[in-house]
C-alpha cells in the first residue's frame, strides 16, 4: 500500500497517482483475507507527513495481527528506531541505503538483519536493469543485481525488487531479472510490480524464484480476491499458508 | 482479570501490548516484583539477544522472582529462550525452568538463519492449543531454537526439529509470535488467559 496523506494511493508506472482507501481498515482486511504481510510505503515522506505517518503506523500495529514492512524516506537509526518502537516489523530502506551503504549494516547490526529490507526500483533500458532513486524519479549508473548482492554483503535481510517497466501493467512480474537475482542472493526476494493474473504470481515462483510476491490494483480494486488466488498457487504445488 | 507484561529492557514489546488489547485484555507493563507476583497472568516476552537479558533479569532480581511464580505464565520468543536451561547465544546458563538447551541454527544454502517469516506447528497439545488444528501456521523470527524434549508441546521444523512450545506446571512457552499469527496467535493468548 502507497500512502500519501494518511491514504491508500495507487499510481500506473509510479505515475498519475489516485486514492484507492483507508489504510488501516484495509490493511485489516487483507489480514483477515489471508495476506502474509503487509508492506505500507509513505510515498511523500517529507517532515510534516512522517509525523503522520507514524500515527498511522501505531494505529494499523493496535489494528492488524500479521506482521507489516513500513518505508519511505527513512535515512536514520532514529527514523528506524521510532517506526520499530511504533510496532512496525521491519522497515524498507530504498534511496538512503543509496546514498549511504553502510547505513544498511549499522541497521543490521542495531536492530538485527531479519527487520531490515532493502527496497529496489529498477527499470530496464537496452537489456541493462537500472536502479532508481527517490520514487524512481532519478537514474543512477547501479546495475540492479550489483546493488541487491552488496546490499546483501552489507546486511540487509530481504529484497524488495520493483520492476518500474512492470509495475501498473498487470502483465506480469519481471521474472527474468527476479530469477538472477533470487540465484545470487541467499535472502528472500519479494517480487513487485505487474501482478495482473493469478497465473502471474504462480509465474513469479516457479519461474521468477521468488520467495514472495507483492501486489497492489489487484486487491485494492478486488480483481483477485486473496483466499481464492492461495487456492490456485496451492494446487499448483506452491507452499502457501492456508 | 490482572495481566501483567514484564517489562525487563528487551526490544520491542509493544506488539504484545496491542494484541492483548485487541482480545480484550488491558495489561499492565511492569518489572516490580510486587506487582509481578501479584498477577493473575503473567507474561514474558521480548526479543533481543540472550546473554544481556539474562544480566538485566539477574541484576534486578526477577531471574528469582519468575522461578517462585505460581501463577500461569508465557514466555514468547526470547522469554521462552531464557526459561531453558543454557543459551548458545552468548553461552549463558537462563531460568533453567525448561530442562533444555537453546542452540544456534546452523544455516545452509536451502534455508536461511534468522528464520523469518509463516511455518506450521506440529503434534501440537495441551490447553494453548484448544481449537488449533494441527499444522496451523504461526509466525516466527528467530536465529537460537530449543531442543525437543518432554516439555516440548507443539514442534516445529526448520532446518531441524524444534520446540514450537513448551510447558511444565504453570510455565507456558512459545518460540512463535502469537501476536503477528493472525487468528490462531489470538487464539494461542486466548487460550493462556483462559487458563
Amino acid at each position: 500500500m502507497d500512502i500519501r496523506d494518511g491514504k491508500i494511493v495507487k499510481g500506473i508506472n509510479f505515475l498519475d497517482i489516485k486514492e484507492v482507501g483507508d489504510p488501516v481498515e484495509q490493511g485489516a482486511y487483507y489480514a483477515q483475507q489471508g495476506a502474509d504481510e503487509l508492506v505500507y510505503l509513505d510515498i511523500t515522506a517529507t517532515n510534516e507527513n512522517r509525523k503522520i505517518f507514524l500515527s498511522l503506523v501505531r494505529e494499523i500495529a493496535q489494528t492488524i495481527n500479521i506482521p507489516f514492512t513500513v518505508g519511505g524516506g527513512i535515512s536514520t537509526i532514529d527514523d528506524v528506531s521510532a517506526l520499530l518502537d511504533t510496532g512496525a516489523d521491519k522497515v524498507s530502506i530504498n534511496s538512503a541505503a543509496i546514498k549511504n551503504p553502510e547505513l544498511i549494516t549499522a541497521l543490521a547490526h542495531r536492530f538485527g538483519s531479519q527487520c531490515i529490507v532493502i527496497a529496489m526500483d529498477i527499470k530496464n533500458e537496452q537489456d541493462n536493469w537500472f536502479v532508481y532513486l527517490n520514487g524512481g524519479k532519478i537514474k543512477t549508473s547501479l546495475q540492479a543485481s550489483t546493488w541487491a548482492k552488496e546490499a546483501e554483503e552489507l546486511g540487509a535481510g530481504e529484497i524488495l525488487l520493483t520492476s518500474m517497466n512492470n509495475d501498473g501493467t498487470k502483465n506480469g512480474f519481471a521474472n527474468d531479472v527476479t530469477r538472477t537475482i533470487s540465484q545470487q542472493l541467499h535472502i528472500p526476494i519479494i517480487a513487485s510490480g505487474g501482478a495482473g493474473t493469478m497465473q502471474h504470481f504462480a509465474d513469479a515462483f516457479t519461474v521468477g524464484k521468488a520467495d514472495a510476491a507483492l501486489a497492489a490494483s489487484v486487491f485494492h480494486y478486488k480483481e483477485i480476491e486473496i483466499p481464492v488466488l492461495k487456492k490456485f498457487l496451492a494446487t499448483n504445488n506452491i507452499p502457501v499458508r492456508i | 482479570m490482572n495481566v501483567v507484561v514484564i517489562r525487563y529492557g528487551a526490544g520491542n514489546i509493544q506488539s504484545v501490548l496491542f494484541a492483548l488489547r485487541r482480545i480484550g485484555i488491558n495489561p499492565v507493563l511492569s518489572s516490580e516484583p510486587e506487582v509481578i507476583s501479584k498477577a493473575d497472568k503473567v507474561i514474558f516476552p521480548g526479543v533481543g539477544e540472550a546473554s544481556s537479558t539474562m544480566k538485566e533479569l539477574k541484576s534486578s532480581g526477577l531471574d528469582t522472582v519468575i522461578k517462585e511464580l505460581k501463577q500461569p505464565f508465557l514466555g514468547i520468543c526470547l522469554g521462552l529462550q531464557l526459561m531453558c536451561k543454557h543459551s548458545e547465544e552468548g553461552d549463558v546458563d537462563c531460568l533453567g525452568i525448561f530442562n533444555l538447551k537453546v542452540k544456534k541454527f546452523a544455516p545452509s544454502s536451502v534455508y536461511k538463519v534468522p528464520h523469518v517469516g509463516w511455518n506450521n506447528i506440529e503434534q501440537s497439545e495441551g490447553p494453548l492449543f484448544k481449537g488449533i488444528p494441527e499444522n496451523s501456521y504461526v509466525y516466527y523470527v528467530h536465529s537460537f531454537h530449543a531442543e525437543i524434549g518432554k516439555e516440548t508441546c507443539a514442534k516445529t521444523n526448520y532446518i531441524n526439529p524444534f520446540s514450537a512450545s513448551l510447558s511444565k506446571d504453570n510455565f507456558y512457552a512459545v518460540q512463535f509470535h502469537p501476536e503477528k499469527s493472525g487468528t490462531t496467535g489470538e487464539t494461542t493468548l486466548q487460550n493462556f488467559i483462559s487458563l
